[in-house]
């Protein structure tokens, strides 16, 4: 909760991605109107908002598998928004999916390989006979995976299951772990604690706490855990019926009118939080 | 009854189910990574034929020469139908593009047929023909060479499939587009790369099978074994359509010898019935199949 609190120095500097009065519709459907929002380097910024809001649909955009109707997207102060998803990914763009998307069929240790595969630059013929530069990159890329990530988000004991075998909380664990080899420099996670029970759901806290801490890795999420959105995050951005209706720090997002109003299908924010917090 | 006179047939069977396993691979590589059932992989193979004897008896080439450039031809007539005829269908439905790829059946039949006729032609004779024996048993030195030539290629491609970058980006491809996508793997390029090495595939086993059998443009039918073997084996499937040839080629052979070369389409066929009503996706097919 001091996170919110305490602001650091970084995040007073540009931010690093920048959604400019975004638009998106489909057909006659507006998912999107005009959203703006900054996410600072070095932060962890949580995308809210009730079903339907647009979330999803925000990530998606962000990440290039929808193309926006208007407005841009800034990454480091360059404008992505005609970019494709492989382009993104290059410039550092890592995500998850809100239903698990790994390789099923292949291990883990494959599937964690993959994020690494839009750094890679041999062709197809030094990779078929593993020789020098294929040979020093793939030696190079198992030791960063293997020491890095798989011991750091604890999954070393599953490194040659196949992911398909896998229990669900362990499935968004690798999945996690194959967005990180990607190395990316925003890491945007799409529900990283749904259907989680509290124990999954507080590991999963910490891993993207120690992410963004010690990796340095910036975090754009959507959750609908409000008690972990309100734990962790620096930023909070309240999207409801494809428009912003608040942003800033979790404590001044939770006592906003116009959020609790957003919420009162589902219960008071308040309420939620105390509960969720509660159990 | 004669064993040796069974033996000779299961190996000569054997020996076609390799090439029906080679096409067989070909026809999975493009299913795998854009799900799409290429019904026109019979004619390609058939155009390989065409082009091998075009480039031999009419512009002369050596035959050493001849192979690569008809792999070669193979690979660039697999980027432009996908560019020009594949990727405009994209999203579209399934039924649709199988029908596309039927259409494309056609039209390369009817090409070769207008430039070269309708008369079968035998392509140059480029195989050894020194009698093999394995054991006591006779194998036709061709089908033997064919059938060495396809596992040597099939072997290549499930190294390739397995190791290379390209093989885990196609992999990858397959199980999720979505997901390669995000993870920097330019899908648009897996799926040409895919018809390339398809089509590369299928124009060098149709070099192969006109050595055999010769060539003419009715040569395609050869795809609709193919087809009974991908469906046998798993549509997504490379070890599928592997096991699936051989068998087929066996049963075709068997039941051609013993019962008579009419019954070998009906021995195919009840074996895919039968198959079918135990296994839906086939031997090694992943269960998510949409259905046609």
């Amino acid at each position: 909760m001091s996170d919110g609190l305490t602001r650091s120095p970084r995040e007073t500097a540009a931010p690093i991605l920048k959604v400019d009065a975004l638009s998106l519709s489909f057909g006659g459907l507006r998912a999107l109107s005009g959203v703006s929002f900054e996410v600072q380097d070095g932060s962890i910024t949580a995308l809210i908002g009730p079903n339907g809001a647009g979330k999803t649909s925000m990530f998606n955009a962000i990440s290039g598998f929808y193309r926006p109707s208007a407005g841009r997207i800034l990454f480091d102060g360059e404008d992505i928004s005609r970019e494709r998803p492989p382009a993104r990914a290059k410039r550092g763009l890592a995500r998850t999916f809100q239903n698990i998307a790994l390789f099923r069929g292949m291990t883990v240790l494959d599937n964690i390989k993959l994020g690494r595969h839009a750094h890679l630059k041999t062709n197809i013929f030094d990779a078929l006979f593993y020789r020098g530069r294929a040979h020093r990159e793939e030696m190079e890329l198992r030791q960063e995976v293997e020491e890095r990530i798989i011991d750091f988000l604890e999954i070393q004991h599953i490194r040659h299951a196949p992911v398909g075998a896998l229990p669900y909380g362990l499935q968004k664990r690798v999945e996690l772990a194959r967005a990180l080899a990607m190395r990316p420099r925003i890491l945007m996670l799409d529900e990283p604690v749904a259907g989680m029970n509290r124990e999954e759901t507080e590991d999963m806290a910490r891993f993207i706490l120690d992410v963004k801490e010690e990796w340095g890795i910036t975090i754009l999420m959507v959750e609908h855990d409000m008690g972990m959105v309100m734990d962790i995050s620096d930023h909070v951005v309240v999207l409801n019926f494809g428009q912003v209706i608040a942003q800033g720090r979790p404590s001044d997002v939770q006592s906003d009118p116009a959020v609790i109003s957003a919420y009162l299908g589902s219960g008071d924010l308040a309420e939620r939080i105390r509960k969720t917090e509660a159990a | 009854m004669d064993w040796l006179y069974v033996t000779e047939v299961a190996l000569a069977g054997l020996g076609a189910g390799a090439l029906y396993a080679l096409t067989g691979v070909a026809f999975v590589l493009i299913y795998k990574a854009t799900r799409v059932v290429n019904l026109a992989i019979g004619e390609i193979l058939m155009l390989g034929g065409y082009v091998f004897f075009g480039l031999v008896a009419g512009a002369g080439l050596s035959i050493w020469a001849a192979i690569p450039l008809t792999i070669l031809a193979g690979a660039a007539l697999g980027a432009v139908v996908e560019r020009a005829l594949i990727r405009p269908m994209l999203g579209e439905s399934p039924i649709s593009v199988f029908m596309v790829t039927i259409g494309l059946g056609s039209i390369l039949a009817g090409v070769v047929e207008l430039g070269w006729g309708a008369d079968p032609l035998r392509l140059p004779e480029f195989i050894p023909n020194t009698p093999i024996f394995l054991g006591e048993a006779y194998l036709a030195p061709k089908v033997a060479y064919g059938a060495l030539v396809a596992a040597l290629l099939i072997a290549g491609a499930v190294i390739a499939l397995r190791f290379s970058r390209g093989g885990v980006a196609l992999r990858a491809t397959a199980r999720d587009q979505g997901a390669a996508y995000s993870m920097g793997i330019d899908v648009g390029r897996v799926f040409s790369l895919s018809w390339m090495a398809a089509c590369a595939t299928a124009a060098g086993a149709g070099v192969i099978v006109g050595a055999i059998g010769g060539i003419s443009p009715t040569m395609g039918i050869f795809g609709l074994s193919v087809l009974v073997v991908v469906i046998v084996g798993g549509l997504d499937s490379v070890a599928g359509a592997l096991v699936g040839g051989l068998l087929i080629g066996l049963v075709e052979a068997l039941a051609g010898s013993f019962l008579g070369g009419e019954y070998k389409l009906l021995a195919t066929f009840s074996l895919l019935i039968l198959i079918l009503m135990v296994r839906p996706y086939g031997i090694f097919g992943t269960h998510e199949i949409e259905r046609l």
